[in-house]
């Protein structure tokens, strides 16, 4: 976790769900890790609930370290890669290579196998599977101020020769910028005046086999505040200290720096602030600060620092700061993330111009799974007869298969992010069935190993269909109906008996299972959340054996239930 | 206007004809036979295969740019003939595509063969992106005969890249590169297949763009609408997105919903002046309906006879009057069919067309309702109940035939009273005419183009009004996105329902002017919002 000290959110926390899905790691050690969990958007239907927490960076390095060092079948090693060897076709002429290069990434043919990567040590490991995953270390620079460095992360070296390997095979390359915010010390800051934010009550873990998280109930806050027009004044008198504002490199827009955000929306007097804890206390008393990226000169950052309130006398440990690296144009891929001009070449995360861990780790699951149906198809006696199993997703199977569809067919402008609006499928991508969705499909690839994960969508689904059971056997007339739910439900009076099933998909029967136990004082409670609608919760009263259904297939059930009739129609 | 501008447009594209490439009028030659150049060759099979792949990958959103892109880019050069085959004093050959300069080189005459000239011609050079397909084109003016014509055409043929375009290839890359919408297109294709004024100068609303402008207008409506509720429900527990955002949606759904409502009614003006009034002749036997149609088409269309009850079925054609264009209905002469039943069968059809029909003349016979002594009360002939039903229709006039059979010096009054008659029954004049002298015949032209004029072309007040509906594909799509906007208020507070209703509209009209991308709702959203931590 180089960034934010978090995982999930809206949109990423269903990616997250979709990787855990499949049996990757990072849900489960997000939940191991986290210190505040909450689903994000509660108010606006289960179809964009966003899972999300705040992880400790400490407990998080050091499980996904253990787990790693642990893993059956997996060996570690490290060290720098310089280059990866190719193989070209015998008898190729120069001619035809030059040809090849020069084609456009949506239309480039392989023009080679990979056979192995050299290390900076001058080592070659051999292998025709190689997945390529560099974040921002690609001809990565840092940019403080006026100062630009080559650098992967602060303090880490960049990759350079990669990238003149990567140009050399033809790949078209681009550019992408992004930032982080200071770090500051957190007891240096005055909280008292800052509204708090609380976690879930109970705590929904990311992961389908966790029941709950082991800091549930040591949950940290996180705070908010805002600049102040001094702030913005401070900024805006020192735009020319940054060479990182320059346009030439696109950066995010949902994630933009302060400076740029103060150029865009002048007319803004004051941008939030978050105040997030980067762990327990006793590991850190670091504080990580969304919303104030930026890329000035140290003595600037910490000027305009002071002018926020609760800020005064904040100590900064770590600047904020600006990095522009290497990506490559992701219309060079294949859907299995292999790239076009060089066999078993895969590439995953921010090289394929993506941002964000949760986007990274969705395509990490996919290209390494490919890599490794592909690597142990080629061990077989009949390798050459047959395609490998590949693990491809498409649009309609979740934001994985979006964000794949959106980078091979579109390619990128700026680093990509989720977002529910690009899905035409945000009814049934929920955070809540991703496990429906994926695990019997990875299972059936040999993705999905672990018995009790499987054993536990046999009960999942076992009681989802129980449960529907339940609401499909009572059937009452128009007329019951009403006197049921009483005198404000208007139901259709055509004579048809319905189930309570068919209720709450014709949404007479509503039920609120979504909200959890929260602290009032909670900031988004408190702002945000509207009055829900005084339907109350009747299912339990009209459905015999309705309310020892666990919680969260009531929920599963119920969500279906409400989008039933969109479902059918998106499917059709 | 508009001429002037295209006009300026080409003079700049033959400026730089002349300074580049090409003589003023070129000798046109075979192409030389010795051209080797491999155009896409081994990546043709790819480009397919990524096509197909990308149409079957369920991408909604994503598809139509990116096979934009791809298609564009790796086209091949299209050449058809433009004019109208057969011996005329020109023809035009059009060539678009990124080949269209190379093969120009190629017709060029070799110097060293001068008997290889086909034909001695014009050429105009139009460079992409400013031309109508968006590619390099050119325009080959040559003579007009059938040989001149194939042996070009097989010219053009032999060189590599280079394929005879398929019908409506040239407007499809128009519209796939962006340079026309499909509404402009459509006004383009009206326009070509224009026969009257009105429909003329309805094509040339659309294809200027104005049907286009209107319906942008509302795009853009929806896209903000959607980068409102989307940045809502991706942002707001994170960002400032301000509480308000749900009430500019909800207002400028509503504005919206108002806008398309009023659009779709309009009574079907444009598409009844695109595909013509209809007109339905309709009244008592033998009141001169067939005569009148014969006489308006200026032909023998329908039989006629002294006989009541000749005309059984239906007879219609179509005419222009004072520049709109109507389908003219004869009907079967209303009267009780006693015991006939294929006349009564004509009857009920008489009468259902002259209920569907956009407008009616009701023919009566002068003589008869204008005799005192007579009283032929239409109540004789049908119901009196269904007579009036049919003239209280709108649109609906009275027309008294068989003038010249009135007294001469009767004519003034008859005319006096039979408009007074008319207005006790319909709230209308009446025109008198005589089919057989043709009397009152300018009158009656004039008044039924004023009735349409005022009635489908212009406002009350003689204003020209807004560019009206011209297709029922239109109207189609208009009014799901309608309902859809309907199914979006009523969502209330379930705003990721709402926003999928939002989506359905937004598709709908997209039917009509090219999809809202996501890409488009982004950037409005980015641009609005100060999304970002």
């Amino acid at each position: 976790m180089s960034c934010n000290p978090s995982f999930g959110g809206i949109g990423k926390g269903v990616l997250v769900r979709e990787v855990d899905a499949m049996d990757g790691l990072c849900g489960r050690m997000a939940d191991l890790g986290g210190v505040q969990f909450r689903i994000l958007n509660r108010s606006k239907g289960p179809a964009v609930h966003g899972p999300r927490a705040q992880v400790d960076r400490v407990l998080y390095k050091r499980n996904m370290q253990q787990t790693l060092s642990n893993y059956p079948g997996l060996a570690l090693k490290s060290g720098t890669v310089a280059d990866i060897l190719l193989e070209r076709p015998q008898g190729t002429d120069k001619q035809r290579l030059k040809q090849l290069a020069s084609q456009d990434s949506a239309l480039a043919q392989a023009s080679a196998t990979i056979v192995g990567v050299r290390l900076g040590s001058g080592e070659i490991i051999r292998t025709r599977k190689v997945v390529i995953t560099t974040g921002t270390f690609l001809g990565g620079e840092i940019h403080i101020g006026l100062k630009a460095f080559p650098s992967g992360r602060k303090g880490e070296a960049p990759s350079i020769g990669l990238s003149k390997s990567l140009k050399d095979a033809g790949f078209r390359l681009g550019r992408m910028k992004t930032g982080t915010p200071p770090r500051l010390d957190g007891q240096t800051i005055d909280y008292s005046r800052m509204p708090r934010q609380l976690g879930d009550m109970p705590v929904t873990p990311f992961s389908f086999i966790h029941d709950s998280v082991p800091n549930a109930d040591s949950q940290i806050f996180c705070y908010q505040t805002r600049t102040t027009s001094t702030t913005h004044d401070i900024v805006r008198s020192n735009f020319d200290k940054s060479i990182h504002i320059r346009e030439t490199v696109r950066g995010p827009r949902y994630c933009p720096s302060l400076e740029s955000k103060i150029k865009r929306f002048s007319e803004r007097e004051s941008h939030l602030v978050w105040l997030e804890p980067e762990g327990l206390p006793e590991h850190t008393n670091l504080v990580y600060q969304n919303g104030l990226s930026n890329t000035m000169p140290e003595d600037i950052q910490l000027e305009f620092l002071r002018t926020i309130p609760g800020l005064e006398g904040v100590d900064m440990v770590q600047p904020g700061y600006g990095v522009e690296y290497d990506h490559v144009d992701p219309r060079e891929l294949k859907r299995n993330l292999e790239t076009k001009r060089v066999n078993g070449l895969f590439m995953a995360g921010q090289i394929n111009g993506t941002t964000g861990y949760e986007e990274a780790a969705a395509q990490g699951i996919l290209a390494g799974a490919n890599a490794g149906l592909a690597a142990v198809h080629s061990k077989r006696p009949d390798a050459m007869n047959a395609d490998p199993p590949q693990l491809i997703l498409d649009r309609s199977d979740g934001y994985l298969g979006v964000l794949i569809d959106d980078l091979i067919t579109r390619g990128v402008e700026e680093p990509y992010r989720v977002f529910t609006a690009r899905s035409e499928y945000r009814l049934s991508s929920r955070a809540d069935n991703a496990d429906l969705r994926l695990t019997r499909r990875a299972a059936a690839l040999g993705l999905v190993k672990d018995p009790a994960r499987l054993a536990r969508l046999d009960v999942v689904e076992a009681d989802i269909a129980h449960a529907q059971a339940l609401l499909d056997k009572v059937v009452l007339s128009p007329h019951a109906w009403e006197a049921r739910l009483g005198n404000d439900t208007q139901v259709c009076r055509d004579g048809v008996a319905r189930s309570a099933l068919d209720m709450v998909r014709m949404g007479f029967l509503r039920e609120d299972v979504w909200l959890g136990a929260r602290d009032a004082e909670n900031v988004e409670t408190a702002s945000r959340l509207r009055p829900q609608r005084a339907v109350k919760s009747r299912v339990a009263d009209l459905v015999p054996g309705w309310s020892d259904v666990p919680l969260g297939i009531q929920r599963r059930v119920i969500t279906e239930a409400m989008y039933h009739g969109y479902l059918r129609q998106q499917h059709a | 206007m508009n001429i002037s501008c295209r006009a300026r447009k080409v003079a700049t594209q033959r400026t730089l004809l002349r300074r580049s490439l090409f003589s003023y009028t070129p000798r046109l030659t075979a192409a030389a036979r010795s051209v080797h150049y491999n155009l896409l060759g081994s990546t043709n099979h790819g480009l397919h295969r990524l096509l197909r792949r990308q149409f079957t990958s369920g991408s909604g959103i994503s598809v139509s740019e990116t096979l934009k892109e791809v298609v564009t880019r790796h086209n091949d050069t299209i050449f058809a003939l433009s004019t109208h085959p057969g011996k005329a004093a020109l023809a035009i050959i059009r060539i678009s595509g990124p080949q269209t300069g190379r093969a120009l080189q190629l017709m060029l005459p070799d110097p060293t063969s001068a008997d290889s000239t086909l034909d001695t011609g014009m050429c105009i050079w139009f460079p992409g992106p400013r031309s109508f397909t968006g590619e390099d084109m050119a325009e080959l003016h040559i003579h007009g005969g059938s040989a001149v014509i194939a042996s070009i055409l097989q010219a053009l043929g032999s060189i590599p890249g280079l394929r005879m375009a398929e019908a409506g290839e040239f407007s499809r890359r128009a519209f796939d590169n962006d340079k026309m919408d499909l509404t402009t297109l459509e006004g383009v294709a009206d326009l070509i297949n224009a026969e009257t004024e009105a429909q003329r100068k309805l094509a040339v609303r659309q294809a200027g763009g104005e049907l286009c402008e209107m319906y942008e207008h509302w795009r853009v409506q929806m896209v903000s609408l959607m980068a409102n509720i989307e940045a809502y429900i991706d942002f707001s527990e994170e960002e400032n997105i301000d509480d308000d955002v749900l009430d500019n949606v909800r207002r400028i759904a509503g504005s919206l919903k108002e806008e398309i409502a009023n659009h779709l009614n309009d009574g079907r003006r444009g598409e009844i002046l695109r595909s013509g009034v209809s007109l339905a002749i309709v009244g008592p036997p033998n009141s001169g309906k067939s005569t009148l149609l014969n006489r308006l088409a200026q032909r023998q269309v329908a039989i006629v006879s002294p006989v009541a009850g000749t005309t059984r079925d239906i007879i219609e054609t179509t005419l222009d009057i004072g520049g709109y264009p109507l389908v003219v209905r004869d009907t079967a002469g209303l009267r009780h069919a006693d015991g006939d039943a294929i006349e009564a069968e004509g009857i009920r059809r008489a009468l259902e067309s002259a209920r569907e029909a956009d407008m009616r003349i009701c023919l009566l016979d002068a003589t008869q309702v204008l005799d005192q002594r007579q009283q032929p009360t239409l109540d004789d002939v049908l119901g009196a109940d269904e007579w009036q039903a049919l003239l209280n229709l709108p649109h609906t006039f009275i027309v008294l035939n068989k003038a010249d059979q009135l007294n001469i010096g009767a004519v003034d009054s008859a005319r006096s009273r039979a408009s007074a008659w008319a207005r006790a029954h319909t709230g209308g004049d009446a025109v008198l005419i005589s089919c057989a002298s043709m009397f009152g015949w300018d009158e009656l032209m004039r008044s039924v183009a004023g009735h349409i004029r005022m009635s489908w072309e212009q406002g009350q007040g003689g204003e020209s009004l807004r560019m009206p509906l011209t297709k029922a594909r239109h109207r189609q799509h208009l009014r799901e996105c309608l309902d859809r906007l309907e199914m979006f208020e009523r969502a209330g507070e379930e705003w990721v329902l709402a926003a999928e209703e939002l989506r359905a509209a937004s598709s709908a009209l997209g039917r009509i002017t090219g999809r809202v991308g996501i890409e488009d709702v982004l950037d409005a959203l980015f641009s609005q919002f100060c999304i970002g931590k």
